[in-house]
């Protein structure tokens, strides 16, 4: 068992029976390639880090305590909070956790356009990591591509949802309202547009020498050791093991669809960015199974009542966000307001595998290695 | 890959020699340990029935009961099977065993329950507050909570 005091010890021999001093940099709550406030303590030896002890809790929000004091429609508008970048696959997540407590099946035209905006989002969110990827790298084009293709998807979302980034949009029981009546043409013209862009978003970067050097063999994990570290989704995803619950545990019109799940083979920096690029692709792909075909019916199966109370006891519902596994436990006590609500959230338990990715590498690895797994701090830290 | 749950109530059976309690009022398969069977019963269900990742763990409050309820949902990668174990601790004096030897994840969701539930595992390696300051007082999770800060509802 290694202590706390054992890491903090700035004495390790080499090799060599030299003994060097080891010394301690902050690196955040203030900086740019943690995207947010996460701080990391490194212990490093010259250029090489040794040790990283994460600190987190500057973005605390005690969303759990908050979840005890509203009602279960409003649990929807907490979840946007978390992940910001997955918002609506959120919604999804909680309000499917409700539905299921109240053994409330809905339609297939509800199904089928959750399915289809999860995708979306999905692309989204890989599109602002893909830019960022390449900002942390010291690249700034990727940036300015990925947030312009990402835009696209945020005017969809906008006609339809009203807002940009925190939607709320699927309620227990359905969505908040019907698609627009642009939605289907709209998305249309999007895979049109972006199949040829994912293409060039390839030839720029992926192809790029100095890319490849900076990813290839950096931040190697097996997937037995990301799966106890507590990695799902892309991060485990790379490492070979292909634990997605879309094909898993199909939830959703995931069942209806034909998509593959792309795993990487050596469980590095680059498996990581392929994995998320093969999934853009997979993305389109069920989007354009599901498209031509939404069911029609009523956006919402639910009489609105402002208070639902779900039998007592213990939930558990999860699905595939675009970080991994977001889980919604809850016990009821059979009142309008839970009892306690608990996220299961993938970037918490995705943050600590760096500790098996990064020692032994130079910072400017940490980077791209941090930049690699796509935190969200405010997901992290609830 | 994925079985039914009744030919998986019979593999998990075989597995421990002494009959399991089964949570009735959970929507997942649950079993109910007692506080000194948690640690073995946890580390059965990893080493022969290969629940290789814990997927996640919390804690609720029963102040009336005098409790403190720890949840520990599993997943394996192998039966494609969920499964959870929750086991009632004394609210008093909660000290259960840490389960970061077989989980490393662990480690880090256990610090989230010291710190927010006040639960201090035995054979922690690095037992700290994760979110909140150091030097904050009490357990925002526990029912009878109460700082300067939070505002009671009018009705």
């Amino acid at each position: 068992m290694v202590t706390l005091n054992d890491r903090i010890s700035c004495h390790t021999p080499n090799q060599d029976g030299t003994t060097t001093q080891e010394y301690f940099i902050n690196m955040g709550p203030q900086h740019p390639s943690t995207h947010g406030v996460l701080r990391l303590i490194l212990k490093m030896d010259g250029e090489t880090v040794n040790d990283i002890i994460p600190v987190l809790g500057y973005i605390h929000r005690g969303i759990e305590k908050k979840a005890e004091a509203v009602g279960y429609r409003q649990q929807v508008h907490l979840t946007d909070r978390l992940d910001y970048l997955c918002a609506l696959m959120n919604n999804w997540a909680v309000s499917a956790a409700i539905e299921k407590a109240l053994n409330l099946e809905v339609n297939d035209r509800i199904q089928t356009v959750r399915t289809i905006i999860a995708e979306l989002q999905r692309i989204q969110s890989h599109q602002l990591w893909w830019g960022v990827f390449g900002m942390d790298l010291g690249a700034f084009t990727p940036f300015l591509y990925g947030f312009r293709d990402r835009e696209k998807i945020t005017e969809i979302f906008e006609k339809t949802m009203g807002a940009r980034l925190t939607m709320n949009y699927f309620q227990p029981g359905g969505m908040m309202y019907d698609i627009h009546p642009d939605f289907v043409k709209d998305i249309k013209e999007f895979i049109k547009y972006f199949r040829p862009i994912l293409k060039e978003y390839e030839d720029l970067f992926s192809g790029n020498i100095i890319v490849q050097e900076r990813l290839k063999n950096v931040g190697i994990i097996d997937a037995q050791t990301a799966l106890a570290y507590g990695a799902t989704g892309p991060v485990l995803r790379a490492s070979g093991m292909p634990l997605d619950l879309r094909k898993m545990q199909p939830y959703g019109a995931y069942s209806k669809v034909n998509f593959t799940v792309p795993v990487g083979t050596v469980g590095d920096s680059w498996d990581r960015y392929q994995v998320r690029i093969q999934e853009m692709y997979q993305s389109l792909l069920i989007i354009e199974q599901l498209i031509d075909n939404i069911p029609d019916g009523p956006h919402m199966t639910m009489k609105y009542a402002a208070k639902i109370k779900p039998p007592a006891g213990r939930y558990y519902t999860q699905m595939e966000t675009a970080r991994g596994i977001f889980g919604t436990f809850f016990v009821s006590d059979g009142n309008d307001r839970p009892y306690r609500m608990h996220f299961r959230t993938p970037n918490f338990n995705n943050l600590w595998s760096i500790l098996k990715m990064a020692p032994g590498g130079r910072v400017a690895d940490l980077v791209a290695i941090l930049s690699s797994i796509d935190l969200v701090v405010p997901d992290m830290d609830r | 890959m994925s079985q039914t749950i009744e030919s998986f109530k019979l593999l998990l059976e075989n597995a421990f020699s002494e009959p399991l309690t089964y949570l009735e009022a959970s929507q997942l398969l649950t079993i109910k340990v007692q506080e000194n069977q948690l640690f073995a019963t946890l580390k059965t269900l990893k080493e022969t029935l290969k629940f290789d990742a814990l997927i996640d763990h919390a804690g609720v409050d029963w102040p009336n009961e005098n409790k403190i309820e720890l949840i520990y949902i599993l997943f394996s990668t192998h039966h494609n099977q969920q499964i959870m174990v929750s086991a009632d601790i004394d609210r008093n004096q909660p000290t259960p065993p840490s389960v970061s030897s077989l989980w490393a994840i662990a480690e880090w969701q256990e610090r989230e329950v010291f710190d927010l539930l006040g639960v201090t595992y035995k054979n922690h390696p690095d037992l700290r507050r994760l979110f909140l300051e150091d030097n904050w007082v009490g357990s925002p999770l526990r029912k009878d909570y109460k700082d300067d800060f939070i505002l009671e509802r009018p009705w």
